[in-house]
Formats: structure tokens, C-alpha cells, sequence
């Protein structure tokens, strides 16, 4: 399979052939994300990487992807002190950078972003975040989690918290649709998936089930997929309160969970996993956190014609 | 060429294009689309919900231009069932069916305000036409944003 020279804009039309390509290259790239190797596999490549909106975690698994590698970084720096504050187009910007770099890291406020981008570098470009569009990256980081702590074969997964809104979850939902997943969705009313991406899921072959309390699915399930509950969704501290309470994992909730169960998310948490819960062996996001850098580490290998 | 005696509160013209069967109402924007009359040298008219044989219609008459199908496939987006018939010597020597294309370019803006297309970068709009259903869908080629109804009102 080949990804040499591919741009990485959206997991939405990846086949599962592909998806399981990047995930078998990232499990290859483990012992080197975590230290226990050294690698100069990008030596004397360079990743240029763009981020038009803060986001520590993203841009340090990138960086900290491109360095274990032994490939170097430029970064953009703040925004302010760019000549993006004077008014260049994305489309410029992008044409000068492709000069200075083997490939770009780009994440921007507009949906669009990292197609544009495409269209006018030379150099690959890998989506880390384009408004409220696609994160191809945390996506297949999500899915690399459940393959290494789960499995995604025969999957019974819950997804909780804002489904509306969460393009994350939406994301992750069209890729377990190639693997017959069994989706249980769990939300407040105000913040159900939209049904067009429901309809659109299940043709692609997951099952779906919807309930509305964490309690109705979570002893059924391998994997609890917890998100965020944003208060500016609601009316009223009140009400989001009161969903917020009904959205909460705490000891009590596990009391008769199968043994195996892992509870993702995508962090950064707020109160909707107790912290006490760190300590189980459910607890699966601060690994899930870590994934995300072998599995930077494959897609830039993969287009950087590294690995093949 | 039986409507022709009544429509003839238009001219006949001797060479040109004639859009016939245009979703009534929907002449003007088909001029949009068209960029009409500002990219043709001679008389452009109009006619407004014409009565034709499926009901009211809009024509409309462009004098010594003849406009190819491609550049007319675009107006199928509103009015799926315009002909193009071009005329010579006063007489239709062809007509064609608008198609409607499954890709559109430059002819309608995004209706998600935070897609990229909207902001001032130097590419045009694109969007994937789908007509699966029976009322015609645009997905926009950067966002993802659909447009299904009303598109006569997000024309650029
Ligand atoms: N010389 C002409 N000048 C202006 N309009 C014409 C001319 N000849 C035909 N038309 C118009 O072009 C359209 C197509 O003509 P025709 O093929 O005769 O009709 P139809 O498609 O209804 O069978 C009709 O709206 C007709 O009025
Ligand atoms: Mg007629
Ligand atoms: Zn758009």
C-alpha cells in the first residue's frame, strides 16, 4: 500500500485496508515512541508545523513523533508574530513553507483548511484539526488505542457525553462502521448524534443503540468512550448540571462492569471521570494520550516514503 | 413551433441561443449563472412565466451567441429541465437537454460561514452534486456542508 506523497486529510474515505496498514506500521513504531530504541528514520527531513489555534497535545505528539524519528521541526511560533497577522492567505503561506519543509502539520480554525493546503503544497500535508472538521490523526490514534487495549474485531463500544457537536466521535464512528462494530450512543437528548450520521453508519455496517444513561450500557461493553459535555451548549448552569451529573464515570458506575472494559477519552477532562478512577486497570486515556506518537510516527513515515 | 405566434411579443431572432422550459421564475438566476448579458454583444430577453405545455415557464433569448451544453449544464442546478436550442436562420438547428453535472465549480457559495471557501483565499467554491434522491443535494468539496434546498439563493 502506498502513502508516499499522500496527503492526510480525513480518515472518512480510508478503507479499512488502509486504516489497518497505518495501525500495523504504528505498532512497529512503539518501542521507538516510548524510548526504548533509537531511530533516524526522517533524519534530514523536516516537518513544518502550522498551528493557526492552540493546541498543546496535538502539535507536541507531532513534534515529539518527528524527533523521535530523528527528523527536526520548525514550528510556526505564536500567530501574532507571523505575517498571518498581516493578512496572508493560508494559500501563500502554504507556498512558502512547502519550500522549507518536507511536509506540514496543519491545524486551523476554518473547515477546510487542510484541504485547501492540499491544493496548493508540494509537500504533504497530515490534518491535525480543521474547525469543527476533521482530526484524521485522533481518529486512527483512537483506533490504535482499542486495538492494543481491546479489540476492534467483534467490538461492543459506548460513546458517551456530546455526540452532536463532537466531530471526534463522529469521526471515530464512520471508521468502526468498516469493522461491524456494535455502537452504543449515549447522550442527553439536546445532544444526540444527528441522525444523517446515524443512518449514514449503520449502512456502513455498524449496529447502533441508543440509550441515555452511562448505567443502561456500560456493563455490557469492552470500551466506554467518554467526551466532554461543553456548558455553552446549554441554556443554563442548571441544566447543564444536571446532564453533567448524569454523564459522570465514578467508582460506583464499575461496580459490575466486565473485567476487561477500557474507558477512553480524548482529554482534556473536565469532572465527567472521577479521578479516582485512574487507578483502576479501566482506565485507558493517559495510554491513549501516548498513542497518539507512534502513531504520528507511522503516518509521517508512511508519507514521508520512509516505510512503506 | 406552435407557442411561437404567442411568444412573439418577443422578437424572433435570427441566430443565437434560445433556453427554453427554464423552472418558472428562475429566468434571472439562470442570467446569473450565465453571467448574462455582460459577457454577450447583442440583445438578451426575457420571458416570464410563459405558459407551455407542462405549465409556466421562463425563456430566455440570447441574439448572435451560441452557448455550448457544458457551459449551460450549470443552470440544470435550478432548472433541471431547460433545453438549449440554438438557432440559425431563424431556425432551431439543435436542441439539447441540460445535464446536470456532477461537480460544480465558481457557481455557488458554501452556507457553513467558517469553511475556508468563505474566507479570502484564492480558490472558488466546489461542490459534488448528488442525485441519488429525487431533490438534488451539494456537498461542499472543502467542508463537507450540504446544500439541499433553496439553492437558487446561494448562487455567487
Ligand atoms: N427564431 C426564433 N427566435 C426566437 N425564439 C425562437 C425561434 N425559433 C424557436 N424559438 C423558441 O425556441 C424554443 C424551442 O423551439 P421549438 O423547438 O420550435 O419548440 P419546442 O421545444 O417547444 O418544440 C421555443 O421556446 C420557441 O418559441
Ligand atoms: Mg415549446
Ligand atoms: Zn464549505
Amino acid at each position: 500500500m502506498k502513502f508516499k506523497d499522500h496527503h492526510i486529510i480525513s480518515t472518512r474515505n480510508f478503507s479499512r485496508e488502509m486504516i489497518d496498514h497505518i495501525l500495523a506500521a504504528a505498532e512497529k513504531m512503539e518501542t521507538i515512541a516510548n524510548g526504548e530504541q533509537r531511530s533516524d528514520l526522517l533524519a534530514g527531513k523536516v516537518l513544518a508545523v502550522l498551528f493557526f489555534e492552540p493546541s498543546t497535545r496535538t502539535r507536541m505528539s507531532f513534534e515529539t513523533a518527528m524527533l523521535r524519528l530523528g527528523g527536526d521541526v520548525l514550528n510556526l511560533g505564536s500567530v501574532d508574530a507571523s505575517s498571518i497577522s498581516k493578512g496572508e492567505t493560508l494559500a501563500d503561506t502554504i507556498r512558502v513553507v512547502d519550500g522549507y519543509a518536507d511536509a506540514i502539520v496543519l491545524r486551523h480554525p476554518r473547515e477546510g483548511a487542510a484541504q485547501l493546503a492540499s491544493e496548493f503544497s508540494r509537500v504533504p500535508v497530515l490534518n491535525a484539526g480543521d474547525g469543527a472538521g476533521h482530526h484524521p490523526t485522533q481518529t486512527l490514534l483512537d483506533l490504535y488505542t482499542i486495538k492494543r487495549e481491546s479489540h476492534l474485531d467483534g467490538l461492543k463500544i459506548a460513546l458517551a457525553g456530546d455526540l452532536k457537536y463532537g466531530r471526534t466521535v463522529h469521526s471515530l464512528c464512520y471508521a468502526l462502521s468498516l469493522y461491524g462494530a456494535q455502537i452504543t450512543l449515549i447522550s442527553p437528548n439536546e445532544l444526540r448524534m444527528p441522525e444523517e450520521i446515524i443512518s449514514d453508519i449503520i449502512a456502513r455496517g455498524a449496529k447502533i443503540i441508543e440509550v441515555d444513561s452511562i448505567d443502561d450500557a456500560i456493563n455490557d461493553v469492552d470500551v466506554l468512550y467518554m467526551t466532554r459535555i461543553q456548558k455553552e451548549r446549554f441554556p443554563d448552569a442548571a441544566e447543564y448540571q444536571k446532564v453533567a451529573n448524569k454523564l459522570k464515570i465514578t467508582m460506583e458506575t464499575l461496580k459490575d462492569v466486565k473485567h476487561e472494559l477500557k474507558i477512553m477519552h480524548p482529554l482534556p477532562r473536565v469532572n465527567e471521570i472521577d479521578t479516582k478512577v485512574d487507578d483502576t486497570p479501566h482506565a485507558c486515556y493517559f495510554k491513549q494520550a501516548f498513542y497518539g506518537v507512534p502513531v504520528r510516527m507511522a503516518l509521517l513515515g508512511l508519507v514521508l516514503g520512509a516505510i512503506e | 413551433m406552435s407557442d411561437i405566434d404567442t411568444e412573439l411579443r418577443v422578437r424572433r431572432i435570427e441566430n443565437g441561443t434560445v433556453i427554453d422550459h427554464i423552472t418558472a421564475g428562475k429566468a434571472l438566476n439562470v442570467l446569473k449563472i450565465l453571467g448574462l448579458p455582460d459577457s454577450s454583444q447583442g440583445v438578451v430577453s426575457i420571458l416570464l412565466n410563459s405558459k407551455g405545455k407542462y405549465g409556466q415557464k421562463d425563456v430566455v433569448k440570447i441574439e448572435n451567441r451560441e452557448l455550448k451544453v457544458e457551459e449551460v449544464d450549470k443552470i440544470a442546478l435550478i432548472a433541471p429541465n431547460a433545453t438549449i436550442n440554438i438557432i440559425r436562420n431563424f431556425n432551431v438547428t439543435r436542441k439539447n437537454k441540460v445535464h446536470i453535472p456532477s461537480f460544480v465549480e465558481g457557481v455557488v457559495e458554501c452556507i457553513n460561514p467558517n469553511c475556508i471557501s468563505n474566507s479570502n483565499e484564492p480558490i472558488t467554491s466546489k461542490f459534488k452534486v448528488n442525485t441519488e434522491d429525487t431533490n438534488l443535494k451539494l456537498r461542499c468539496f472543502y467542508c463537507g456542508r450540504v446544500i439541499s434546498e433553496n439553492i437558487a439563493e446561494h448562487l455567487l
